[in-house]
């Protein structure tokens, strides 16, 4: 951890790039890269992902319907089965429709769109949180990093489940509800990597060069100390991302996370859920494989990227 | 030492004050429990009679420290929708939840263990991968889908196994127990095996990892060398090494499980203290509310606050890091 052969390219560019949190990723890039090629399973995950937020992006325009226009839903096509058409013959439900008349492909891609948009934003919100608090601890020391690790050890010996149900339970159900106890759950993550990562980095020469310039704290931390420290939470991050979308989707689907009216893919499963026992599953089941696609994906991505990013897991 | 485990029990009774605090007050955001108790149809006179019976007329800080007194003596309100004592409503519910997590935790061990030495010996054959392949999409997969896709499966497709409630129980000293009756076995059977999956994909990560360094060492190495087989050398040998680490995890995954058993007793209809926790919040009663999440916090910092200080017993170096900290 302490000395690898990147380290000199790695503590360099800080001083020439900037504030710039993507010239210290360079190196780790490139083996990223490199290492992708020679896994046939990372890079089929990286391309399923991939597909799977562009077309998260692309729904307003791709998917066969708009499900939450009330207008062009028709009571009379509820619950049918996949690959039937619509009663007025315009369209054909590929994925079969729910107990409103929706169709469930385009209720999916918007499910996806609203799960990643939860998942992600949480995450990198968490980051900033996390990471902020992380630094501050490490560098101001004392009382305030005693504080902020105490409270963080605290956090992490609850399940992530309970502490967002304790928050919601509280709180109630709504979007911005569900990213605050999702940003609650995983800032202690990011906080105790940050710290630690920032104390072998304050060790080091190049800090005690800025320090010996001069430089204001703030100039210190951000444009010296916190490039050095990203590269360790990107692995955290991708890996949290996925954490995030399952936790949302049980929360909905518990009835504690999304309204109705943006339901993500754990509501949509939720809502199905009842029509299971009298065998129509595709309302179901559909928005399970699309969440299962996804968190697999994403951990499978997650899970390389921590092989090629460690040089201690290297062994090939 | 003594300074140690003062410092420690401090601790946690700052988080349990906390807790309650946060509790408390959060509750009287989620809504207005005077229009949900008490009907529209009621007088102005019955209705503040009602609203003064449940002490909602109160300020928020003497309604606070009435709770806290009250929780002392573990009183924690009456439930809003069963007019029974929280703590009694909760206790009643505890050993369907118990039951669920042990019977989850058993399988976990029963078959991860087996799994992550077979994944160690074979590491490189396709059986090994194929295993770490399975626990790999066992931290994947969403506990709640899995259990609808069992339900699908087991109930619905095939009719073998029921899925909601405890079936047929057996009182064993006065608790009510499902696993000594065929039909409260395959009642459990389903809820069991959903719960134990995020378990099992665990056990059989660390039971491999730890059997895999296990295999190198020395003493394997010699029993090879004395002739015994190798049932007995994984059996006797390895085992005992690779146990406590496990065991260790495990105990401290018990926790999680009854947090987790809420999603399972949600989907299974199993009457468990984590569907009664989700149908409170739904009608918004309060009192079990508050009393379920005080509850479980107590649990988890007194598991926290026991492993902290057996540690510190075990190990010198943590408290030693924890005075220097």
């Amino acid at each position: 951890m302490t000395a690898h052969p990147e380290d000199p390219a790695r503590s360099l560019p800080p001083a020439a790039a900037g504030a710039d949190a993507q010239a210290p990723l360079e190196t780790p890039l490139q083996r990223f890269v490199q290492g992708y090629r020679s896994s046939t399973t990372a890079m089929a995950a990286l391309a399923v992902l991939a597909l799977l937020l562009l077309l998260a992006l692309l729904c307003p325009w791709i998917s066969p319907q708009n499900p939450y226009d009330l207008s062009v839903l028709d009571v009379l096509d509820s619950r049918l089965p996949p690959g039937e058409r619509s009663g007025d013959g315009k369209m054909i439900f590929w994925l079969g429709s729910d107990e409103q008349g929706r169709d469930m492909l385009s209720a999916i891609l918007y499910g996806l769109r609203t799960s990643l948009a939860v998942g992600v934003s949480s995450t990198l919100l968490a980051l900033a949180l996390g990471l902020g608090l992380g630094l501050t601890a490490a560098y101001a020391g004392g009382r305030a990093q005693v504080l902020i690790m105490r409270l963080a050890d605290i956090q992490l010996s609850f399940p992530p489940i309970l502490i967002a149900l304790i928050l919601l339970a509280l709180t109630g159900p709504g979007l911005g509800k569900i990213v605050i106890a999702l940003v609650a759950v995983q800032w202690a993550y990011y906080a105790r990597t940050a710290r630690s990562t920032a104390l072998v980095e304050l060790g080091k020469e190049y800090i005690e060069a800025a320090r010996g310039l001069r430089l204001s704290a703030a100039r210190i931390v951000f444009r010296h100390l916190l490039p050095n420290c990203v590269p360790p939470l990107t692995i955290i991050c991708a890996m949290q991302v996925a954490a995030a979308i399952s936790l949302e989707a049980t929360l909905s689907f518990l009835g504690l996370g999304l309204p109705p009216t943006e339901p993500s893919l754990g509501l949509l499963i939720a809502n199905g859920s009842q029509y299971l026992m009298s065998g129509k599953y595709w309302i179901s089941v559909f928005p399970g494989v699309a969440l299962l696609v996804l968190i697999v994906c994403i951990n499978l991505v997650a899970d390389h990227l921590r092989d090629v990013l460690n040089p201690r897991l290297q062994t090939h | 030492m003594l300074r140690f485990v003062i410092g420690r029990v401090w601790q946690s009774l700052v988080v349990l004050f906390l807790m309650s605090l946060l509790v408390f007050v959060g509750v009287y955001a989620i809504g207005n429990p005077v229009d949900i108790f008490i009907s529209p149809q009621t007088t102005q006179a019955e209705r503040a009679a009602a609203i003064a019976e449940l002490g909602l007329d109160q300020p928020l800080w003497t309604q606070y420290f009435r709770f806290l007194g009250q929780a002392l003596t573990g009183d924690l309100g009456r439930s809003f929708a069963y007019a029974t004592p929280a703590v009694t409503l909760i206790l009643e519910r505890l050993p369907a939840t118990l039951e669920l997590a042990v019977s989850a935790l058993v399988l976990s061990v029963v078959v991860g263990v087996p799994l992550g030495v077979w994944a160690a010996l074979h590491r490189d054959r396709w059986i090994g991968k194929s295993i770490m392949g399975l626990s790999i999409l066992g931290f994947s997969l969403p506990t709640f889908w899995v259990g609808l896709m069992l339900i699908m499966l087991f109930s619905v497709g095939l009719g073998w196994l029921p899925s909601s409630g405890r079936g047929e129980t057996v009182p064993v000293f006065g608790v009510p127990l499902s696993i000594l009756t065929v039909d409260g076995l395959r009642h459990l059977l389903l809820p069991a095996c959903n719960l134990a999956l995020f378990n099992t994909a665990l056990v059989i990560r660390l039971t491999r990892s730890g059997a895999q360094e296990a295999l190198l060492q020395d003493y394997v190495k010699f029993a090879r060398a004395k002739g015994l087989r190798r049932p007995r050398i994984i059996g006797v040998h390895v085992m005992k090494n690779i146990l406590i680490p496990v065991l260790t995890v495990i105990a401290l995954q018990f926790g999680a499980l009854i947090a987790f058993a809420i999603v399972t007793e949600t989907i299974y209809a199993w009457p468990g203290m984590g569907k009664l926790i989700i149908d409170s919040i739904r009608v918004l009663d309060r009192p079990v509310v508050v009393a379920y999440l005080m509850l479980t916090v107590t649990i988890f910092v007194l598991i926290n606050l026991a492993v902290d200080l057996l540690y510190s017993v075990l190990d010198p170096r943590v408290r030693l890091a924890d005075l220097k900290g």
